[in-house]
């Protein structure tokens, strides 16, 4: 099996026991081999069965996205681990809250181009708003760079969520 | 302890007890401390288990490896919470390299006290996170059973490693329910893949039906599935008359006498088996890693062949290099369906077919690459080994070892026919392995002659344990190749770095001797070729520890080997090699 060294971007379900240290043991094991995580986010989604879901977005070869796999499916509270992107259509979404302070000068294109991304404004002063914008992380990128000369001040993003397309769980 | 029945409230120092006893523990090797006093205060009060109290906790882990990869059980580990568990991470972290089954027990301070920079307290579950296989903090004592179970299923099951249970004391003096292994639930996430897809197995028998220089490379997956995975290893070989090769981890699951066995495999491995890896058709991995000491130049390594990889652990299959048949299981499980595979397909060995490949490998095993020039005023290390072996071939001998040259040699020339035999630190190679380790062994094995084949350099590194050996009466020998350096270090620097020998020379060494008296053990000597067999034979005659200081060669490396990042083709045969080869490459010289 020759492995090209083309780099692909992997978007990664991980169902994981939610109990103490799962989390380090995640992390401990992408930078313990050195693999990247361009997005990692995590919370309980099955209570009654004590389940966490991890979603991870990584990157690297065929070769080290099959290890990362395999490594992942190695850690004793793993229950599973989908690779979304390998696994057909999915939805991806991320959350962003974006504090812009531009003068007055610029308030008005500032709300104009929050509405052409379909950003809600969640807080305001005369001096500030707060955007809130959920999509793919490229539309949160775009909209970021494009509000960026009107005064963005400070960004907190959640990190990818994602889910498979269709009636298929995961 | 009396048994007492479930239903009664254990403390959690008396349910580590009945647990390890429920888990068919009969020896757990450990070192008391503060933390840990409860459940010393249980061991006192009964006589199930036996407690082996070492000299340093990492000797404690390496006993309990020897132990364990001996006779096949769980080896067990009670320690104190931070220097206590922090002395045993080397030995965690060797027991994960070569995937041996051990629980290791660490105390650790109160609950209500941990985070606060507490006496003695150490993180000990995150450090130990990357060097075992699994790891737990009990915060509550109607799960403390439970935990205990499950780590010794975790740790003996799949690919095995090592598992820490991380106890705060007050975790030991609380009262719970005990129960038993067989009401304690399973893990639902954990489900190691045992028994082989049938497709790949039919993939494989055609492979192999089809080859015409087909190489068995079987590794340490064979001795961790056990007798019946090396007897059908061995089966299969035989039934197919194929060539086989072993890793350091794996010698002794195929007999080393017979004549399909080509010895070690890779960087000190034998002219044949290299060869023939380099040039095989189809290379049939049982439980090997494909570890970068035996596959040297990867973009280089076997560039003609088919590969079949056969291993439990999926994480394993594609990581160093790209197969083309993969097979998930269990060597044991694997092997018996393959057999029966081959006789369902009413295969017949083809010796026809595969005879130009054997010339071929006989005229490689013509080179006789493990000859050395022989002596008669100083004894050379092979030599040494060779009459160790031919001394001790009729009983039944384990040898552990430490780790360099000596290593190397042990595992080129002791002939192994049976597998359990050899302990040696491989994957994470822990110089100060070999002594605790031996002294494990000879409790799993009151009986047998077990012998730590060292380096004086080595050796110095868990030498405490010598005191240990001592107390519990335990006749192991460490028979040391003294060459007065650190004998792999020197080859590296003569062939790497200009023979300019930056503190690899030990100027004061102890007299071994003496310092096996001080112990209370026997020290022998031999300084000339002609004492080697009359020292070997005393050291066995007595049954007593024994240090022997056996004085060898202090210039001799260790042949063939395959330089760094060179292929199986460009091996040094010997010391006249050297210049013909040229430097090694600059990609080389980064690589340990
Ligand atoms: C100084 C020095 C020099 C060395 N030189 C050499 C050398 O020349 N040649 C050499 O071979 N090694 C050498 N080594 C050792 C080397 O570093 C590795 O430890 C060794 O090659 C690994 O052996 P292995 O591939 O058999 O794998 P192991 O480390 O034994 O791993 C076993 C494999 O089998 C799998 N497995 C476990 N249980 C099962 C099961 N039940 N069923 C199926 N699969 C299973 C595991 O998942 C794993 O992949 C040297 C070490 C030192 C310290
Ligand atoms: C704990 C540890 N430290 C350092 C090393 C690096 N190392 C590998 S072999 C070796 C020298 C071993 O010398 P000795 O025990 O005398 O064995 P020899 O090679 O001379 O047979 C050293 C320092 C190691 N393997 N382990
Ligand atoms: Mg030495």
């Amino acid at each position: 099996m020759a492995a090209p060294e083309t780099v692909e971007k992997h978007t990664m379900a991980v169902l994981v026991d939610n109990e103490p240290g799962v989390l380090a043991r995640v992390i401990g094991l992408f930078s313990g081999r050195g693999y990247n995580i361009e997005s990692l986010t995590v919370a309980e989604t099955d209570p009654k069965n004590k389940l966490s879901r991890i979603t991870i977005v990584t990157s690297g070869t065929p070769m080290i996205i099959e290890q990362i796999k395999a490594q992942l499916n190695r850690i004793v509270p793993v229950h599973g681990v989908h690779d979304l992107t390998e696994e057909g259509p999915f939805v991806e979404r991320e959350l962003a809250l974006i504090k812009v302070t531009g003068g007055a000068e610029s308030r008005a294109e500032t709300l104009r181009l929050a509405d052409i991304f379909h950003a809600r404004v969640v807080d305001t002063t005369p001096e500030s708003y707060v955007f809130e914008m959920t999509g793919s992380t490229e539309k949160l990128d775009a909209f970021i760079n494009l509000m960026e000369p009107l005064g963005v001040v400070d960004i907190s993003r959640t990190g990818v969520a994602a889910i498979s397309r269709g009636a298929d769980k995961f | 302890m009396a048994v007492q029945p479930a239903t009664h409230e254990l403390s959690g120092a008396e349910m580590v007890i009945r647990a390890l006893v429920d888990q068919g523990v009969d020896v757990v090797f450990g070192y008391p401390g503060g933390a840990v006093l409860p459940i010393y205060d249980a061991l006192f009060k009964q006589n199930r288990l036996r407690h082996i109290l070492v000299r340093h906790e990492q000797g404690a882990v390496h006993a309990a490896e020897g132990y364990a990869r001996s006779s096949g059980k769980v080896g067990v580990v009670l320690v104190t919470s931070g220097p206590g568990a922090t002395n045993a991470v080397t030995g965690l972290t060797d027991a994960l390299m070569d995937s041996v089954p051990i629980v290791c027990l660490t105390g650790q301070v109160p609950t209500h006290l941990i985070g606060n920079d507490a006496f003695q307290e150490a993180d000990t579950t995150g450090i130990t996170r990357p060097c075992t296989k699994h790891n737990y903090l009990v915060k509550d004592v109607n799960d403390l059973a439970r935990v205990i179970h499950e780590a010794f299923m975790i740790a003996r099951t799949g690919r095995p490693g090592p598992v820490v249970v991380d106890l705060p004391k007050d975790m030991l003096f609380a009262t719970g329910l005990y129960l038993p292994p067989e009401t304690a639930p399973t893990r639902k996430s954990y489900r190691p893949q045992i028994k082989p897809p049938a497709t790949r197995i039919t993939g494989a028998a055609q492979l192999i039906m089809a080859a015409k220089k087909p190489l068995f490379y079987g590794g340490g997956g064979l001795i961790n599935s056990g007798p019946r995975a090396c007897a059908l290893f061995s089966e299969l070989v035989r039934l197919t008359g194929f060539p086989v090769t072993l890793t350091l981890m794996g010698l002794g699951a195929y007999p080393a006498s017979d004549k399909q066995y080509l010895g070690l495999v890779g960087m000190h491995g034998t002219f044949e088996s290299n060869n023939a890896m380099h040039d095989c058709d189809l290379m049939i991995n049982i439980g090997a890693r494909f570890d970068d000491r035996v596959t040297g130049k990867v973009a280089a390594f076997a560039p003609h062949s088919r590969k079949i990889h056969v291993d439990i652990d999926p994480s394993s299959i594609n990581k160093n290099v790209g197969v083309d048949l993969a097979i998930v299981g269990d060597c044991a499980e694997v092997l018996a369906a393959l057999i029966a595979e081959l006789k369902a397909q009413v295969y017949k060995a083809d010796p026809a077919r595969i005879a130009p490949w054997w010339r071929q490998i006989e005229t490689w095993r013509k080179r006789d690459c493990l000859r050395y020039v022989k002596s008669d005023t100083i004894i050379k290390p092979q030599y040494a080994i060779e009459r160790l072996y031919a001394l001790t071939r009729d009983r039944d001998v384990f040898i552990t070892t430490e780790v360099g040259q000596h290593q190397m040699w042990a595992a080129q020339l002791f002939k192994f026919d049976k597998p359990f035999h050899w302990m040696t630190s491989g994957g994470l190679g822990t110089m100060g392995y070999g002594l605790p380790a031996a002294m494990g062994v000879q409790l799993a094995h009151p009986d047998a002659l077990v012998v730590d084949i060292a380096g004086e350099a080595s050796i110095l590194m868990n030498i405490q344990e010598m005191s240990t050996v001592c107390q519990y009466r335990l006749p192991v020998k460490v028979f040391i190749l003294n060459n007065q350096y650190m004998g792999m270090v020197r080859q590296w620097q003569e062939l790497l770095h200009g023979g300019r020998y930056s503190e690899s020379y030990t100027a004061a060494l102890p007299d071994f001797v003496k310092l096996a008296e001080a112990f209370g053990a026997v020290g022998l000597r031999a300084e000339k070729p002609g004492e080697v067999d009359r020292i070997i034979n005393e050291m066995i005659a007595v049954d007593r520890p024994v240090i022997v200081d056996v004085q060898v060669d202090p210039k001799e490396n260790c042949f063939p080997m395959i330089p760094s990042g060179a292929a199986h083709n460009e091996m040094l045969l010997g010391p006249e090699d050297k210049q013909t080869s040229g430097p090694v490459s600059e990609e080389g010289m980064v690589l340990v």
